[in-house]
């Protein structure tokens, strides 16, 4: 997002999903969507049997890569290499869309300086990828009438996640992909309500609508508007960075809604400590929890079926959720709990129902200023939806991108924290399958996906099974730097050689206690694709 | 557009129409089985015919465009008495099971022998059924003995699901639909990944959702259209309910939703037996800070205890001391409620969530 938003002036998805069949060059890197968003997944491989070409970028030979006419399996975060690697070539064979850069972008010159360090063949020894196929998925790419870019966690996971991301963006501008139907470039968004929790300010930066905290004009206003005396000038912490304070006693009192820290952050020993350090811990929840085990207080609340609300899907769209049973026992929606926690702490919260909290939302946050209950009806509406009467925004950045110009950021590669040694021999990349989500507390308690997909495993090469003697549903001990996990060895050829691939999803096989909580230093994001680790039979 | 001429009257109808969609269009009823609007045409059935009153044909209404000067009729004797020994045929071959039947109540099988008055076929019934029940996986069940060939589980694998993972084999008699190698869908050798599209798309009870299996019949649900609670595609979804528990996940069809053609993946299909679950939390509880235990309180204890610590640390440590986490799988309005009482209530900016995870 963060990489998005340098570039172009907004982090969210450039275009909408109907889009997709429009295209006629999909350029996938860093996301599954088969796996991890299946109805876009299945828009991709219609729109690949309508005639678009299909440039896949993974370190797994995942299921879309039967789709692809270009297939390239690069080294785990070497991605800036590998775009470098394209522009390169795009730069070298003159397929650049030299009107578009005059007209629509600034930062040109820098581009051509970094990228002509990035020959093919130099990408080559960086990626691992051979440099005829870079060569082929540039021209592919640089050809397009109609190119998308679509990236996951894949791309953002990396202490380089944000320069990764200013590299898509680059290749984007550099090829005149962005800024019209069915072009640009787009994040995947992994959950239900994703986009929503970011637009809404639920992040410690920037206030709803990404209204910057630093901006002494914007305090005032919600000053006004809250009605309260101002608020901090600086931004928060971010989520990594929580824990941290927490271990260090600086956090007293964390209040957890939702989430599940102790499966879903790296480094489960040091979350847990950082859990058992602070003072009072609130968590609420649908279940009790692996984080609830730490709280002071557990508080039940209601789930997406028990409660009216709406949720901002991956292409800016609102739409309304609503109540099909009751919740169970005594819990209640989590925006009735929060504010009367609020009123508690002498804030007081006045709400009847949801309607009048979005309508509070229009009026503070300009891209939601058009979005009332009223409106929604059957499709939703996509912001940017400044007022009443607006429509809508089906694609961003027509005529003008949010920020003005789009700007170029090329980067140089930066090798990940951790590599191969003598230790750990290989590198584990963390991520999501097809049955289960996230921490696992709604799929894992769904009977009929648990039955089917009920333990965890870790991907390995048919080459490294081979030669460590194990066969597949072999048990395997997997060791890093921060612990030991037992999983189950899945054998095959979606990781190469050297490269192992743990779903995250499973308590009892927490793959989380073997990541590291290195950042990317703008995005915060931790380094989930990239950890050394060693592995073997059990 | 195009002056075509049914049951005796004119009617002015766009020139690109099949004669199916454009006499539906004016408001005609025909029925049909294999025919679906977001599917592509096969023509199989056979009850969508119409009489083409210059030819004197019986033709095929999905598969035949309109042509101006068309005349036909859409009920005559000629054409009813044709519907009616199609449906006499296929209920030759089909269980008549409807007391038990999954599908009850929402089988156009059912439908047309209401319509035909045909409580068993005259060519005599099916007594014994001459195919296994697939029933290997948790989460859809296969009966080919009431699988009637319309193939549109096919269609819409291929066709919108992308997955090709089942098709007909066989000829004659012994046709009907498989997962690769005749094995079952959820084999390592099948490629079906459980979307269900194809159990919506099914007419009859050939395909049914396990999980759903005596929870219920169409007569017996309500229906609550809402937006799925899993990944960031959004798609809308139908969640039918018998008393308070969510028992199906059906599709939504509608054109400029995530999902127009009520696409679904296995989690919004089969994951909500979650919503339901026993251990779902249902009350407060408090940590005694001796035992270590959770014991259950009221609201108010737990809140009151709540809005006292965080005022102490509040009063000691300032808002520094504070840190939340929203989350990705809450509502807008629970999120914009969670930042206002960390920034406004408790005055700290430090409230992020697993969007970076």
């Amino acid at each position: 997002m963060a990489g998005l938003a340098k570039s172009f002036g907004s982090g969210a998805m450039t275009n909408s999903i109907a889009e997709i069949d429009d295209l006629d060059v999909i350029f996938v890197t860093g996301s599954n969507p088969i796996e991890n968003h299946p109805v876009i997944g299945s828009r991709m491989k219609k729109a690949v049997k309508n005639g678009a070409k299909l440039i896949l970028a993974d370190p797994r030979k995942i299921e879309l890569a039967e789709e692809a006419d270009v297939f390239i399996q690069q080294r785990p975060g070497s991605d800036i290499a590998l775009i470098n690697g394209m522009m390169n070539v795009i730069l070298e064979e003159g397929l650049q869309d030299d009107k578009f850069i005059k007209k629509r972008t600034e930062n040109y010159e820098a581009v051509e300086d970094v990228v002509s360090q990035y020959p093919p063949e130099r990408a080559e020894e960086i990626t691992g990828v051979p440099a005829e196929d870079i060569r082929r998925a540039a021209r592919i790419f640089a050809k397009a009438e109609n190119g998308a870019i679509y990236y996951a966690m894949g791309v953002t996971q990396h202490t380089s996640g944000t320069a990764n991301v200013t590299s898509l963006t680059s290749l984007a501008l550099l090829t005149g992909n962005v800024g019209k139907e069915a072009s640009g470039v787009n994040p995947l968004r992994g959950q239900s309500n994703v986009q929503g929790a970011c637009d809404l300010g639920g992040l410690p930066n920037v206030f709803p609508g990404y209204q910057k905290v630093i901006d002494p004009e914007i305090r005032d206003k919600f000053a006004k508007a809250w009605n309260v005396d101002g608020f901090p000038d600086e931004p928060g912490l971010t989520v990594v960075e929580i824990f941290k304070a927490a271990e260090k006693g600086d956090i007293r009192a964390l209040y957890i809604m939702g989430e599940n820290p102790v499966i879903s952050d790296p480094d489960q020993n040091h979350i847990i400590e950082a859990l058992e350090k602070t003072e009072f811990t609130v968590v609420q929840d649908i279940f009790f929890n692996d984080t609830a085990e730490y709280a002071d207080v557990v508080l039940p609340a209601a789930c997406f079926a028990e409660k009216e609300g709406t949720f901002t899907n991956t292409e800016r769209r609102v739409q309304k959720i609503e109540k099909a049973v009751e919740p169970p026992g005594d819990s209640w929606p989590d925006w009735k709990i929060i504010a009367e926690i609020s009123k508690r702490v002498g804030y007081d919260m006045d709400y009847d129902n949801v309607e009048e909290i979005m309508a509070e939302i229009a009026e503070l946050t300009p891209i939601y200023g058009g979005i009332y209950y009223d409106r929604l009806g059957d499709l939703g509406l996509q912001w940017p939806c400044p007022d009443r009467d607006h429509p809508g925004t089906k694609f961003l950045h027509e005529g003008e991108f949010a920020r003005g110009k789009g700007k170029f950021y090329p980067v140089h590669y930066t090798p990940p924290v951790e590599e191969m040694d003598d230790d750990y021999q290989f590198i584990m990349m963390t991520g999501r399958m097809l049955y289960h989500y996230h921490s696992g507390t709604m799929t894992r308690n769904s009977a009929a996906i648990d039955e089917f997909e009920s333990d965890a495993y870790i991907e390995i090469s048919n080459e490294d099974a081979e030669k460590l003697g194990v066969e597949n549903g072999d048990r395997v001990k997997v060791s890093s730097r921060r612990g030991v996990v037992e999983t189950y060895a899945r054998v095959g050829d979606r990781v190469a050689p050297g490269y192992l691939f743990m779903p995250f999803h499973y308590a009892e096989s927490p793959a989380n206690r073997l990541t590291h909580d290195a950042l990317d230093p703008e995005a915060k994001i931790p380094e989930y694709k990239v950890t050394a680790v060693s592995l073997e039979k059990v | 557009m195009a002056l075509i001429k049914i049951n005796g009257k004119e009617h002015e109808v766009e020139s690109d129409l099949s004669i199916l969609e454009a006499v539906r269009g004016e408001g005609y009823e025909i029925p049909t089985l294999c025919y679906h609007p977001d599917l592509s045409i096969s023509g199989g059935c056979r009850l969508c015919i119409v009489e083409d009153v210059d030819s004197g044909q019986l033709i095929t209404s999905c598969s035949t465009g309109v042509t101006e000067g068309l005349e036909i009729k859409t009920a005559s004797e000629r054409v009813e008495r044709a519907r009616r020994s199609v449906v006499d045929l296929l209920l030759s071959d089909h269980p008549l099971d409807c007391m038990i039947c999954e599908a009850d109540g929402n089988c156009t099988l059912q439908d047309l022998a209401y319509r035909y008055g045909l409580n068993e076929s005259t060519l005599g019934s099916k007594i014994d059924p001459r195919f296994e029940i697939e029933h290997d996986n948790p989460f859809i069940v296969h009966d080919p003995d009431k699988c009637i060939l319309c193939g549109r589980c096919i269609r819409v694998d291929n066709e919108i699901q992308c997955s090709d993972a089942i098709d007909f084999i066989n000829r004659g008699f012994t046709t009907r639909i498989a997962a690769a190698l005749e094995k079952d869908l959820g084999d390592d050798d099948s490629t079906c990944v459980f979307c269900g599209q194809c159990v919506e798309m099914c007419p009859t009870g050939a395909l049914t959702y396990k999980p759903s299996i005596g929870e219920g019949r169409e007569y017996n649900l309500e229906h609550t259209e809402t937006t799925c609670g899993y990944c960031g595609v959004g798609c809308k979804l139908d969640l039918k309910t018998r008393g308070n528990k969510v028992v199906e996940v059906g599709s939504i069809y509608r054109e400029g939703t995530p999902n127009p053609v009520g696409e679904a993946c296995v989690k919004g299909r089969f994951g909500y037996e979650f919503i339901d679950h026993p251990d779902r939390l249902k009350t407060p509880l408090i940590k005694d800070k001796e035992t270590g235990e959770f014991n259950e309180a009221s609201w108010d204890e737990a809140l009151d205890y709540i809005g006292d610590k965080f005022n102490q640390i509040k009063e000691e440590s300032g808002g520094d001391a504070f840190g939340a986490l929203c989350s990705a799988r809450c509502s807008n309005e629970d999120n914009y409620l969670m930042q206002k009482l960390m920034r406004a209530g408790l005055g700290s900016h430090t409230i992020d969530h697993c969007a970076r995870l």
